[in-house]
Order: structure tokens, then sequence, then C-alpha cells
């Protein structure tokens, strides 16, 4: 396999993990009423480290996985993490790289906005969900299920892709214009 | 939660994206690539969202869902059998957590069953009575000339100076002082007080109470009154001439003579000769009797109510 085609089959493989993963074990972890969303930890390490179009493909294809093992409605949760993959991969782009806490920040912020989301979009197709249960109950349990699980999903999803670590920081500087 | 908004403030709060030199072909084609990718996969998202609602349940996209469900299936099995043993040590540890509520839980619950298992078991109890009784109204030893009035047994106030229960029945249901009381099983005593919706009933063990009787097997009458000790009665005024045996059937006699009678129907039970002696010194038998009634556990008691005076 060409390199070109190597990174985006290990972007899959890390995916397709974590679906098969998420459906049948995390999703019976209830604690506190929540549980920890692999699958967006892993999009959201994928799409820091590579960029929207990585994400945004990563998550379409994250969501196609969890709809067909779950057999839910097709397209949902592909929706959800598109949009989440490619902006969290446009933070990353721009903003977020090179900053120790982007990953952190990034799974708190798509951990709301996509339960939200989420929320909205199973209310607009007509099914039974409760806003309160879904904010309030479930919510800030899998908010900080997901930050504690965050670190150990980067840093393997960062060596199976195999990216260097960001050079080391410069011990001295030299001010401009000097 | 609080945590989140923090960090939702941070990202919304960062630097906006770094400026790029303009006129750059490269950056402005990836640019537009990513978009038209992120664009194209919004746009199937959506596409595959209408398909799934708008096709019948054995539509196309439900068939190749269902196949990549069967196509995931081994891996999800396999993810189990990997997993299992984790996830029993953390069933295991989340029980033990769990444990202690759960332990107060049933305990609530065994606590709330066995109130009911009692109230069940009085409700049983107390139908068997009331259907006794209303086979009892129903039956040729009922006194004909009454009408039967049923009530409950509300109070109760048996001590060593009185001897009397208190019914949720009263005026209202034409119950008047002096009305006999019983039950299935015999004579209970007599209305002593009454009020609109209740009445007092003196019972055949308090000491102000006599009973003309009659032993079923001698044809011997007496007096019922109460005996020595609680609960008990004795037969008195059965002359020297009579004869008594133990397990005789002592019934009320119901006497008339002219215009006065006996408040107490002929013929109710009123228990069993349980000893008797005679001295050559006495003038009368001393009989005790067995109450038929169980005084101690009236739950209901049926009121005579004479025919004539109606309702």
């Amino acid at each position: 396999m060409t390199p070109n085609l190597l990174e985006p089959a290990k972007a899959a493989l890390l995916i397709f993990v974590a679906a098969i993963l998420q459906v049948t074990i995390f999703n019976e972890i209830d604690i506190l009423g929540g549980y920890p969303d692999v699958v967006l930890l892993t999009l959201v390490a994928i799409a820091l480290l590579r960029g929207s179009i990585y994400g945004a493909a990563c998550g379409f294809f994250a969501g196609l996985l969890v709809d067909t093992a779950t057999l839910s409605t097709l397209g949902v949760t592909s929706l959800l993490l598109t949009i989440a993959g490619y902006w969290i991969g446009r933070y990353g782009e721009t903003t977020g790289r090179d900053r120790l806490h982007a990953p952190f920040v990034s799974v708190a912020v798509a951990t709301v906005l996509v339960q939200i989301g989420a929320l909205i979009l199973h209310y607009m197709l007509g099914d039974d969900v409760s806003a309160r249960t879904v904010l309030l109950g479930a919510l800030p349990a899998k908010v900080g299920l997901n930050l504690l699980l965050t670190l150990p999903v980067y840093a393997l999803t960062r060596r199976v892709l195999a990216i260097a670590s960001p050079p080391a920081t410069a011990t001295e500087v030299r001010l401009l214009g000097q | 939660m609080l945590l989140s908004l923090v960090l939702i403030t941070i990202y919304f709060r960062e630097p906006a994206p770094r400026s790029r030199p303009a006129g750059l072909s490269s950056r402005s084609s990836t640019a537009v690539k990513r978009r038209v990718v992120a664009g194209v996969l919004v746009l199937l998202s959506l596409v595959l969202i209408t398909i799934y609602f708008r096709e019948p349940a054995n539509g196309g996209l439900h068939g190749v869902q269902s196949a990549g469900a069967t196509v995931l299936r081994p891996f999800e099995v396999a993810a189990n059998r990997v997993a299992s043993p984790f996830r029993d040590a953390y069933g295991w540890f989340s029980g033990l957590v769990h444990a202690k509520d759960e332990n107060a839980d049933l305990r609530a619950k065994l606590d709330r069953l066995r109130a009911q298992v009692i109230q069940n078991s009085t409700a049983a109890t107390e139908n068997a009575d009331l259907k006794r009784q209303l086979d009892y109204q129903q039956s040729p030893e009922f006194p004909k000339d009454f009408n039967p009035v049923n009530a409950e047994v509300i109070g109760r106030l048996p001590s060593e100076f009185d001897q009397q229960v208190t019914i949720a029945a009263g005026s209202s249901r034409a119950i008047r002082v002096d009305d006999a009381v019983i039950t299935a099983d015999g004579l209970v005593g007599k209305i002593s007080h009454v009020g609109g919706h209740q009445a007092q009933v003196m019972l055949l063990t308090d000491p102000d109470m006599k009973v003309a009787a009659l032993d079923l097997d001698a044809q011997s009458a007496g007096l019922v009154g109460h005996g020595e000790g609680p609960g008990t009665l004795t037969l008195d005024r059965v002359r020297k001439s009579a004869v008594v045996n133990p397990g005789d059937s002592i019934v009320t006699q119901g006497f008339k003579l002219g215009p006065l009678s006996s408040i107490y129907p002929a013929n109710i039970p009123i228990g069993y000769v349980s000893g008797a002696s005679l001295s050559e010194v006495d003038l009368f038998w001393q009989v005790q009797l067995s109450p038929s009634v169980h005084f101690d556990s009236l739950r209901s008691v049926i009121v005579l109510v004479p025919k004539k005076r109606g309702r």
C-alpha cells in the first residue's frame, strides 16, 4: 500500500474499531447517566491531526458505521459527525493544532454541540426525545467522561497515524528587531 | 456543565484564523476542495435521511443497512467476547456500589409487601366473617320477626368495669336501645347507647348483663351472667331438680308474658356448659359456660331490629 493510501486506511481502521467498540461496549457503560463517546473522541483526534477533509470524511464514515450497526436512521449520525469533523478540522488547521488544550477544548465543544444537534435532529424527525434527559441528565456526565478519555485516545490516534511529535519548545528566543 | 461552558468560551475566544497571503492558488484550491467535500458529504447525509424515511421498510437502503449490519455482526460478537470479562468485572464492582441502595430499596419493598400481606389476610378473614353472617341471615335459624342491620365494630372498651364495643350504625338505621346484637356464632349483647351513626353494645360478659337462657338438652331455664374470670359466663338460677351436663347447649329463652316479651329472640346460641357443680346447701346449680362468641375478636355484628318498628 502506498503511503498516500496508507494514511486514509489507518484513519478508517481507527474509526471502524472505535465504532465497533462504541456500539458493543461503551454504549452500555452508564456512569452518572452518561456514557463516553469514543467515536467522537477518535474523530476529534483525526480531525485535529489531519484537517477538515479528513475530519468530514471520517465523520461521515463513522456515522454510517454507527447507524448501520445500531440499525438507526441512516444519515443522522453521519450528518452530525461530518459537520463536527469538518469544524474541528478547520480549528486544527487554523488555530488549535499546536495548542496543548486543543483536544480538550475540541472534545468538550464537539460533545455539547453534537448532543444538541442530535436532540434537534431527532426532534425534527419526530422522535420522542426529552431535552431534560439529554441535556441535563446525560450531557454533563458525557462531557466529563469524554474529557477523561481525551488524552489516551488522542495519543493512540497520534501514534497510529504516525505523526511526529511537535518540535521541542525553543529554549532561547530572539526578539524581533534586534 | 460549568467546565463545558468554560471550554466553549475558550473555543470561541481563540484568535481568528491566521491570515494567509492572498493570491496563492494552491491555498484557494484547497479551500474550495475541502468545502466541496464537506458540502457533498452533508448533502449525501441529507439524501440518506430522506430516502431512508421515504422508502418502505423493505426498501433498498434498508436492505443495504441490513446487509451492512450483518457484515458488522461478527466484529461486534468478537468485541463482545473480548470485552465480556471486563464487562463482568465492571458489573461486579458496579453491583457492589449499588448494593447498599438496592438493599435499602428491597427492605422497603419487603416492608410494604408484609403490610400488604397483613391487609390481605385481614380482608380475607373479614370476608369469611361477613359471608358467614350473610349465610346465617338467609338461613331458617335467623329470627323471623327481625330485620338484620350489619355493622362494623369500630371501637372497643373492654375493661374490668365495662365490657362494651362501639359499632358503626345508629339511630339512622332504626337501631334503638336494648336491641339484641348477635353474630353468626351466637348472642353478643344488647345496645346500651345509640347515636346518629354509631351505637354502643353491652357485651354478654358485662357485669350488668343478664339474659334468660335455656339448656337446650335438659330444657332447664336459668339466667346467664358474667363469670368469675374475664370472658367467661355462668348460668344461674337453675333449679336443683334440673339436670345439667357438661357440653349442653345454652340458648336464649325468648319468653313471652302477655304484652311483655324478652328483648332477645328465642334459640340464639349463647354457649356450652363447660362445668357444673352442686352442693347440698346450694339452692341452684353452679354452671360455668364457654361462650359461643369470641368477644375479643369481634369485627362485625348483626343488630336485630324488630320488623314492626320498621326503618
